[in-house]
């Protein structure tokens, strides 16, 4: 039958149109649940389009439908990798609505806690990024060393991940005897584990050539973009809401902002490590500076009394009924407070109409910003180097969703 | 001409493979033989529930509710009518164990510590349905652990 086909032009169909190619949602490099669709010429990227929303669970609406204290697990789902810190955000705007400060060594414990998240974050993150682009060891060394922070974990409120430890005036329990001193030992070996990370990864040829000049976002366009954290301060911009508008005792703290030069992959990567060491600067001025003394505010109209107590005195015990049924009324008002989460900004919007609960309650993650700025850096690379994009933009879907 | 001497010899990737080799060999191993060996748990961990009973073997519940009014995730279903003796007990306490969120409310709320997140975590099940746990299943959590949860609880109750 071949004599019936119609005569084509060979120039024409070796001409390959950009095809379109679907990465992910199941891709172990895109970090989660993330669908890209790629519009492909040949083998380098024309347009990538981030599709989202296949781990929407209704957060910011579930929470409105909750006390502030169940409030407070559905902060831990968000960045699953990080989850102090965004209870940090939610309790430290109950907090500014009810007018309440938590107690000296309930702050120290916070920010002790959302620093050590901090790392656990960036371990994760620079090992997995260093997986992505061919490195398997520095992903099993750092998850041994994850073990370890997430031993404290538990053993501060009993869960490796999802802590649901900040609660609003202070944290739930007082930190067990004998943790501290462990930390303060962790932070001296730690450094050892990052320097054997520091030499296996900053200079090493592959490494570099898969990240450098990668994904270049300038200082102009990060800030456009809406970048903030590691993202925003790897472009060269010094911005950490640690420093600009500290919370919690981080004016007490002395550290220093990395802050990167060139903007590319490998200069994200070099603020997280950094930065890593910053955070165990601040973790030991907490661990040698931790005040006695309560740990979360002594009023029983916000946060239960001690169970001793509830057990012993009629009037504690009507409190702690209160409290886990209708909760507590915070009055009407309205917030934005944000703390800088280990992937960038992360806010939480609460509106109170002088109920038990919130009546809205938005939240803003930083990976939301940073992936859609995943076009314009991707745009003129391989394949290949979206794999990097995504790995350096420390991307949890978690958070992206909600 | 360092920079050339280093990037000819490949010294970053040497340095590496030596920093591999010297783990691989010198560093003892962390890694545990899971199901013989286990890793630290800690007095606080939330695992499984229970329901404790008093030492004399009555059950601790009273059916207050706190419980079901804290969980987040609504996991908690109580029915409660006067016994024969006229004590306020449970007629129904269920956990749908794959709608709980693990985030130990329903403890913290308890008032007679009748509920309990215990040390127990190895409870994976074949069908779903085994995990919406009834009173009884509960309460032989409570009757299984109940050494260790109460030790447990005591060595953390200084801190609540």
């Amino acid at each position: 039958m071949s004599h019936n086909l119609p005569s084509v032009d060979i120039q024409d169909e070796t001409h390959i149109k950009p095809y379109t190619m679907n990465f992910g949602p199941q891709h172990p490099a895109a970090h989660g649940v993330l669908r890209l669709v790629l519009e492909m010429e040949g083998e380098v990227v024309e347009r990538a389009d981030p599709h989202i929303g296949l781990l929407h669970r209704g957060t910011e609406k579930l929470i409105e439908y909750k006390t502030y204290m169940q409030a407070t697990p559905y902060f831990d789902r968000l960045d699953y990798v990080a989850p102090m810190n965004q209870e940090h955000a939610f309790a430290l705007a109950v907090e500014k609505l009810l007018g309440i400060t938590p107690p000296p060594r309930a702050q120290y414990i916070r920010v002790l806690f959302c620093e050590l998240t901090r790392i656990l974050n960036h371990i994760l993150n620079i090992t997995t990024f260093a997986l992505d682009v061919g490195a398997i060891t520095p992903a099993l060394w750092g998850f041994e060393e994850r073990e370890k922070g997430m031993e404290f974990y538990d053993r501060v409120c009993g869960a490796r991940l999802h802590a649901n430890y900040f609660r609003p005036g202070g944290v739930a329990f007082d930190m067990p005897a004998g943790l501290a001193a462990d930390m303060l030992e962790w932070t001296d070996t730690f450094p050892k584990v990052l320097d054997d990370l520091d030499s296996l990864l900053t200079n090493n040829r592959i490494f570099k050539q898969r990240t450098v000049d990668i994904g270049v976002a300038t200082a102009q366009q990060a800030l456009d973009w809406g970048f903030t954290g590691p993202m925003l301060r790897g472009s060269g911009v010094a911005w950490d809401l640690r420093k600009s508008q500290p919370y919690d005792v981080y004016d007490k703290m002395e550290f220093d902002i990395p802050v990167g030069k060139t903007g590319d992959c490998y200069a994200r990567y070099l603020v997280r490590m950094e930065e890593m060491r910053q955070s165990l600067k601040i973790m030991k001025q907490c661990l040698y500076n931790l005040p006695g003394g309560d740990y979360k505010v002594n009023d029983y109209k916000v946060s239960p009394p001690p169970r001793s107590e509830m057990k012993s005195s009629m009037e504690a015990m009507i409190h702690h009924f209160k409290l886990f049924t209708e909760g507590y009324h915070v009055p009407p008002g309205e917030t934005y407070t944000a703390v800088e989460a280990p992937k960038g900004e992360f806010g939480v919007y609460l509106v109170s109409d002088g109920s038990n609960r919130p009546y809205r309650c938005h939240i803003r993650a930083p990976g939301f910003a940073h992936l859609q700025a995943l076009d314009f850096m991707s745009k003129g690379h391989m394949l290949a180097d979206v794999v990097s994009n995504i790995g350096s933009m420390d991307i949890v879907f978690g958070e992206i969703d909600r | 001409m360092t920079n050339f001497l280093n990037s000819f010899l490949l010294v970053e990737i040497v340095k590496g493979m030596m920093l591999t080799l010297k783990y691989m060999f010198f560093v003892p191993r962390v890694t545990i033989n899971y199901p013989y060996e286990k890793g630290p748990l800690s007095v606080r961990f939330r695992g499984e529930h229970a329901l404790r009973r008093y030492p004399n073997g009555e059950e601790r519940c009273i059916a207050c509710k706190l419980c079901e009014a804290i969980c987040p995730a609504q996991a908690i279903t109580i029915e409660a009518e006067p016994r024969e003796d006229g004590s306020r007990r449970t007629t129904r306490y269920d956990i749908d164990m794959t709608k709980c969120i693990y985030c130990g409310l329903c403890q913290e709320a308890c008032p007679v510590d009748a509920i309990v997140e215990g040390p127990n975590f190895e409870y994976a099940t074949e069908t779903r349905e085994e995990l919406f746990y009834n009173k009884q299943k509960l309460l032989d959590n409570g009757d299984r652990w109940e050494a260790q949860i109460a030790s447990n609880l005591a060595a953390d109750a200084l801190y609540r």
